[in-house]
């Protein structure tokens, strides 16, 4: 600043007496340094360059045109009011000082409100609070402000420069009246947040400027520290007489002639002496849920003052309340004109971050949604209506030709069930998400209906499993080339907690990427060991895979693991395993033919009529997921029961099992997520039935023994049907008994054997089965194979 | 009349910068490469003359800087708000195209600026020194003093450390921070636009760029904040890249010069002359074709199809009527695949060759990437307008080891293929942009990339004439008007409309039931799609609006040559040892 550039002159002066002038209130500077007359005397107030660092409308020319009044002590005329607002000291501290010692909330549900009597009032409960912790800040709600007293709002949203001291003042009057004795650092500082004014960065306009507005954004940038003069100290190098000047409108004006000694040009600025804040620059960017398509998002500069700066890391998701500023910007200070545009920011006063508990807890706070009355009204007549599950089902993914079950199934998974939470009694979360597998032969749609899931959700990453590393599915440790710090970034399992994680190409990917997978998919959490950062990530990620067949074509002799060549353990952790093949038969290929030649000629509208809007669904499943969670009924309890009973049943006629508790598991989670589809807070019966049929429509693609024909489990479980495992015993056994049969010979080839028992046999003798029989008879050391050679033991 | 008219109005594409009046009309056709943030502005603000003391109020809209002695505690200020969008030229756009469009334009060059003498001798270092001290003057009155202090050889050696961030390596031409005044929320990134405004080139506002090292000790404090990066980037001197105040902007169907800029619907008489041409020049091109890829007809009419192909629309996520082709057996001599793109570069108004190196792949950006330090998003390859052919030559890539870039580029390169979208990098997110580009891959075998189509060349010329009738290719001769003629075809065919009857569709349903029940393999529903695309690009390529028949059955037949033939080729590769 050029003021500092030559010696300057002095006059003492004590400034603390304009300070606690209460004239002081009546300008529009936002300092608080008068100290109210009661018991406050004792507690430094602190600046607030949040509220003023950059603007501060002209003192001295107001006072001469003034028809408006300048400003008020606080208990003189009621008519006065500051100038270029309609506020009025006296009466806005009254207001708030009754808002806070009145105002009740006895349905609060948030979460700092905790532990406090919600019938009680509210703010005086957190002034006790202030006065046992010692933290001078108060936040106080708008919307509580909004509904106690719906003009003290107007004026805290339209003149937050010059009401929030009001209220700063007001708090304090009334703490060291009710606490005398606490002491507090500095005086308390109100921070007024949840401002409804504005909710979306785009929609900030001229009008909002230098009002008190709340926007939701990422940060993306952060700033060092600056520190920033808020008041100059000079001395005179003559008579060392010493003077403060504030900083006006960003600059400080030095002194040219000293006061006391008249000397000009004598006084120089005192570094150490003057009085700094803490300032930070931190860029924030619009969420992406919030942009138009095809734009690009928008960034706003947001200063952070005080103890606000490093609040926030880039990547956070905030709720930032503020007052938007807008300063004219000067092309080069040497010359008269101006860029005619303004650089606008907000100085903050409030930081909310959305996404705090992330990594632990439930996060129903940041999934929250606002949804108009008018939105709920028509997603609750959706929910009434009896066909509400076949009508969704329908929408997803219209341009996919039937496949009505696998629709449904991923339906249900959009939704979910219900999360419980017993790690109280140790039994640690129960995984509330439905994992889908869908195989089937190439160019069967698969991927396109992972890519339409992807798109739906807002939460999805998509994934192909040929491009994708353990390291990418997970996190990994990273040092951050500036601070030298170690950063822990996370793939596309962590990121889409709490959301659909769409692996395309599931085969192809490594059997090393694919063990990170069980962790994921039973427990819901990612172990990270790396760099000296160990720790436990929440990943509640649904799973939805696509697989091919390791042959070019499905081929229906082989089970679902023969042809897919997945490990049993990975696929019994899917819910749903569904087939998608090409059903061949006229009537679907005359209804395909049909649908396909009409995605070609008919116009966008007559498509949009025939479907629900595809925004509609998503906001049906973001609210079912946010506002209902239905727990199973008596009666829903006993269907299942029933239903796991008779699973077991079928197979137990034949000596197999045919149902794992992990499968009830599946049936609970599928029931839950069927009520949910209907709004309803209850799992009754007809969830129960639809759970099941889903379930077995998808075990009756998946599980059918080729050879018998049957349902079978144990493919899925173990890998192997139990016929083929009664197989394999039959040929052991006859194969013992062709040995014994050839007396004493205690080496003989191996092809030879192979022929002797396909000529015995009736069935055929794959290579498989006899290699498989010689390790089975390998196991009771009755022989062993080396090489060609087989040789007896004992 | 204004079809007349705004052909008068220079083109910032075609004029050099320093032949253009400031504050002057002129008209640009660019694509939005990035959105930047709002900006408020004073839309009116108040003037006190330092001498007079007399007040006056002035309109700030359509400009950069306002007048001197500003009163900012004015009550009659009224603050507004623009949006700055920054556009490049089209990415891509060939050269044939800025000939004709600027020829067009010969008289209306002379028009604007009477100091437009090319040989004019440029102003000595003294003078431009002293006009910077006082360049107030400068805005006042719009005097045409003022462009030769943008003479080009001051500006040049900043050119060089200025990243303009175009899309593709090598582009060239001026790009532009376009300051819209309303309704920006029509606007996308990608659109190509045709836009009027009030050019703005004040040196004032490159002075802070220019003038950093000596003033920065003077900025406000709140200025200084902003990175040097960001500074370049949002305020780069207005000589290299000119503020453009919009006042109207058209969206272009296309780019094509030849091609009467407004709706086809509008223009009948153009319409029905070309539309019973079309046929006839199908002929010809065809028989063009024919002769370029060696006497292959049935890759010919592929790629007649593949040229005229566009998403026209979308189902949810799917992209309906994209044909990406993959012309496998290119001839590896000669560098036919360069002599191939370069004829298609002479055909189409934008288009991009790719070498599919390895080296390109693990090196280039093909993904545009929001850079958080300087603000802006940096443009990748992959950042075209519509309707711009894509050239893969993948007969390029040898052997070896693709790094993780090369891994992403190959996957962006495939999504773009298959779903008509890119996913630009935001860094904490990425964010998926729909494009329309019609992509062409040249290859030896089967393209690793995916694609809607895969024809195998099958050269009608003996293996040892290879190399002369290869050479013959890019000599044929082609009268310019011929050429015309088959850049009007491409673009057409492109821009008609195209409908199915209910009794086709019927009977569509049919061949589709009847070619399942002999042989339920060898169709599948992803073939009845392709059949479909075929159909309706190949009765549009005859100039028919909606789909006969006959067309139906054409498409049909030459499907079925497209698929024995791979079959066969197939084949040939099985019996290999």
């Amino acid at each position: 600043m050029s003021c500092f550039d030559q010696p300057p002159i002095l006059h003492v002066q004590p400034n603390e007496v304009d300070m606690s002038s209460p004239l002081m209130y009546g300008t529009p500077s936002s300092r608080v340094e008068g100290t109210p007359r009661s018991g406050v005397r004792g507690t430094p107030a602190r600046q607030r360059p949040d509220l003023g660092s950059v603007r501060k409308a002209p003192q001295v020319d107001l006072h001469s045109d003034t028809d408006g009044a300048v400003a008020s002590e606080p208990n003189a005329g009621q008519r006065l009011v500051i100038w270029g607002t309609d506020v009025n000291v006296g009466t806005c501290k009254e207001k708030f000082q009754r808002f806070l010692q009145r105002f009740t909330d006895p349905n609060s549900t948030e979460d700092e409100n905790a532990g406090l009597d919600l019938n009680e009032p509210l703010y005086m409960q957190k002034l006790e609070e202030i006065s046992v912790v010692g933290d001078p800040v108060l936040n106080v709600n708008c919307r509580h402000v909004q509904s106690f007293d719906a003009e003290l709002y107007r004026q805290l949203i339209c003149y937050p420069q010059e009401v929030i001291p009001t209220f700063d003042m007001a708090v304090n009057e009334l703490f060291f009246e009710r606490f005398p004795d606490s002491i507090l650092e500095y005086q308390i500082q109100v921070r007024p947040y949840n401002a409804l004014k504005t909710r979306n960065m785009r929609s900030l306009n001229p009008e909002d400027i230098d009002q008190l507005i709340t926007i939701s954004g990422m940060v993306i940038r952060t700033s060092q520290l600056i520190p920033e003069m808020q008041e100059g100290f000079f001395q005179c190098q003559v008579c060392a007489y010493s003077t403060r000047v504030e900083v006006d409108r960003g600059r400080i004006a030095e002194p040219a002639v000293c006061r006391n000694c008249n000397n000009t040009h004598s006084l120089a600025l005192v570094h150490n002496r003057s009085v700094f804040s803490d300032k930070q620059m931190i860029k924030v960017q619009e969420s992406p849920e919030d942009m138009p398509a095809g734009q690009t998002p928008h960034t706003t500069v947001v200063y952070a003052h005080n103890d606000l700066v490093d609040k926030v890391q880039p990547g956070d998701r905030v709720n930032i309340t503020g007052i938007y500023r807008a300063v004219p910007m000067r092309v080069n200070p040497r010359q008269n004109n101006v860029k005619s545009v303004y650089k606008t920011h907000i100085d903050a006063i409030h930081f909310r971050k959305t996404d705090e508990k992330r990594l632990h807890g439930l996060d129903e706070e940041a999934e929250q949604k606002l949804f108009t009355e008018d939105r709920v009204q028509t997603l609750k007549e959706l929910a009434a209506k009896p066909d509400v599950y076949e009508r969704l089902s329908s929408a997803l993914a219209p341009s996919i030709y039937e496949h009505e079950d696998i629709k449904k199934g991923i339906l249900l998974q959009l939704f979910g069930g219900t999360r419980k939470d017993f790690s109280q009694t140790g039994r640690g979360n129960f995984r509330a998400e439905v994992n889908i597998l869908l195989c089937g032969d190439p160019g069967t749609s698969k991927s396109q209906l992972l890519q339409y899931v992807y798109n739906l959700v807002p939460r999805g990453q998509y994934t192909s499993g040929k491009g994708s590393s353990a390291v990418g599915l997970t996190a990994y440790v990273m040092k951050d080339p500036e601070t030298r710090q170690l950063v822990l970034q996370t793939g596309a399992l962590v990121l889409s907690d709490n959301g659909i994680c769409c692996i395309d190409e599931f085969d192809k990917m490594s059997d090393n990427t694919r063990s990170v997978l069980h962790e994921v998919m039973e427990q819901q959490t990612l172990s990270i060991a790396k760099a000296g950062i160990i720790c436990q990530l929440n990943a509640r990620t649904a799973v939805l895979a696509a697989a091919n067949p390791v042959e070019s074509q499905w081929n229906p002799k082989k089970t679902t693991i023969e042809n897919i060549q997945l490990p049993h353990t990975l696929l019994s952790r899917f819910d749903l395993i569904f087939l998608m093949l090409d059903p061949q038969d006229e009537a679907y290929d005359r209804r395909l033919a049909h649908h396909l030649v009409s995605l070609y000629y008919q116009s966008e509208e007559q498509m949009e009529e025939e479907f629900l809007d595809m925004a509609v669904l998503k906001d049906y499943i973001a609210y079912a997921r946010t506002y209902i969670s239905p727990r199973l009924s008596e009666e829903a309890s006993q269907a299942l029961i029933e239903a796991y009973v008779d699973m077991r049943k079928i197979g137990s006629g034949r000596g197999m099992v045919s149902a794992y508790p992990r499968q009830l598991e599946s049936l609970i989670r599928l029931a839950e997520a069927h009520a949910k589809v209907r709004f309803s807070e209850k799992v009754e019966s007809i969830d129960v039935e639809e759970a099941k049929r889903l379930h077995r429509e998808a075990l009756k693609q998946s599980a059918t023994d080729p050879r018998t024909g049957f349902v079978d489990i144990s493919i899925l479980t173990t890998g192997m049907s139990a016929t083929a495992r009664k197989r394999k015993e039959e040929v052991a056994q006859a194969l013992k008994k062709l040995i014994q049969a050839k007396g004493k010979t205690p080496a003989m080839k191996y092809q030879q054997l192979l022929d002797d028992l396909r000529g015995q046999s009736e069935t055929a003798i794959t290579k498989e089965l006899f290699d498989e029989a010689l390790r089975a008879l390998a196991d009771e050391d009755y022989l062993t194979v080396t090489g060609k050679t087989v040789r007896l033991l004992a | 009349m204004l079809l007349d008219t705004h052909t008068l109005v220079p083109s910032l594409n075609d004029v050099p910068l320093h032949y253009l009046k400031p504050n002057s009309l002129v008209k640009f056709r660019c694509l939005i490469q990035d959105m930047f943030d709002p900006e408020f502005y004073m839309g009116v603000y108040e003037t006190v003359d330092p001498s007079t003391k007399t007040k006056m109020l002035r309109c700030g809209k359509y400009k950069d800087v306002t007048e001197c002695g500003v009163d900012f505690n004015s009550r009659n200020t009224v603050t507004a708000e623009r949006q700055t969008f920054y556009c490049v030229p089209i990415p891509g756009e060939n050269p044939w195209v800025k000939e004709i469009s600027s020829s067009c334009l010969t008289e209306a060059r002379v028009v604007p600026s009477t100091s437009y003498a090319p040989s004019r001798q440029k102003r000595s270092y003294e003078e431009d020194d002293d006009m910077d001290t006082h360049p107030s003057e400068h805005h006042g009155n719009g005097d045409c003093k003022r462009q030769e202090t943008e003479a080009p050889s001051s500006q040049t050696a900043s050119a060089s450390h200025l990243d303009l961030n175009f899309p593709l390596p090598g582009e060239k031409g001026p790009s532009c921070l376009v300051k819209v005044y309303e309704d920006w929320d029509r606007f996308k990134l990608n659109d190509t636009l045709e836009v009027y405004g009030i050019l703005s080139v004040s040196p004032a506002l490159s002075a802070l760029a220019d003038e950093k090292d000596a003033s920065s000790s003077l900025l406000d404090p709140a200025e200084s904040m902003e990175t040097a990066e960001e500074q370049r980037v949002h305020s780069p001197p207005a000589s290299l890249v000119p503020r453009l105040h919009m006042l109207h902007a058209k969206p272009l169907p296309h780019n094509n010069p030849l091609l009467p800029s407004a709706a086809l619907e509008d223009n009948s008489a153009f319409l029905s002359s070309t539309l019973s041409e079309m046929a006839s020049v199908r002929e010809e091109i065809l028989s063009y074709f024919t002769h370029v890829l060696l006497g292959d007809a049935l890759a010919a009419e592929y790629l007649i199809l593949h040229l005229i192909s566009n998403v026209y629309s979308r189902r949810d996520v799917l992209p309906l009527g994209k044909f990406t082709l993959n012309l496998s057996g290119c001839p590896t001599v000669a560098s036919y695949t360069e002599r191939f793109y370069q004829i298609i570069q002479q055909l189409v108004p934008s288009s991009h060759y790719l070498a599919m190196s390895l080296q390109n792949m693990n090196q280039m950006r093909l993904v545009p990437k929001k850079d958080y330090v300087a603000n802006r998003l940096v443009s990748g390859a992959l950042q075209l307008a519509r309707n711009t052919s894509l050239f893969l030559d993948e007969t390029q890539l040898e052997q070896g080891q693709l790094d993780t870039t090369g891994v992403r580029n190959v996957t962006a390169l495939g999504n773009l293929i298959s779903w008509q979208k890119v996913d630009y990098d935001f860094n904490y997110h990425q964010m998926e942009f729909p494009c329309n580009i019609n992509v062409l891959i040249a290859s030896e075998g089967r393209s690793l990339l995916p694609s809607d189509c895969q024809i195998h060349l099958q050269p009608q010329v003996a293996p040892s004439h290879l190399e002369e009738s290869l050479s013959s290719i890019h000599m044929h001769p082609q009268a310019s008007s011929q050429l015309n003629k088959f850049r009007i075809y491409l673009s057409m065919a492109r821009l008609l409309d195209y409908s199915i009857s209910d009794e086709v569709t019927k009977s569509v349903e049919d061949d589709f039931v009847d070619m399942r029940k002999d042989d339920p393999q060898s169709i599948s529903a992803e073939d009845l799609h392709r059949m479909l695309v075929v159909a309706r690009l190949l009765s549009l390529s005859l100039g028919q609006t909606s789909l006969s028949r006959d067309s139906w059955l054409r498409a049909k037949h030459i499907e079925m040559l497209r698929r024995s033939r791979m079959e066969q080729h197939k084949c040939v590769n099985g019996n290999e040892p």
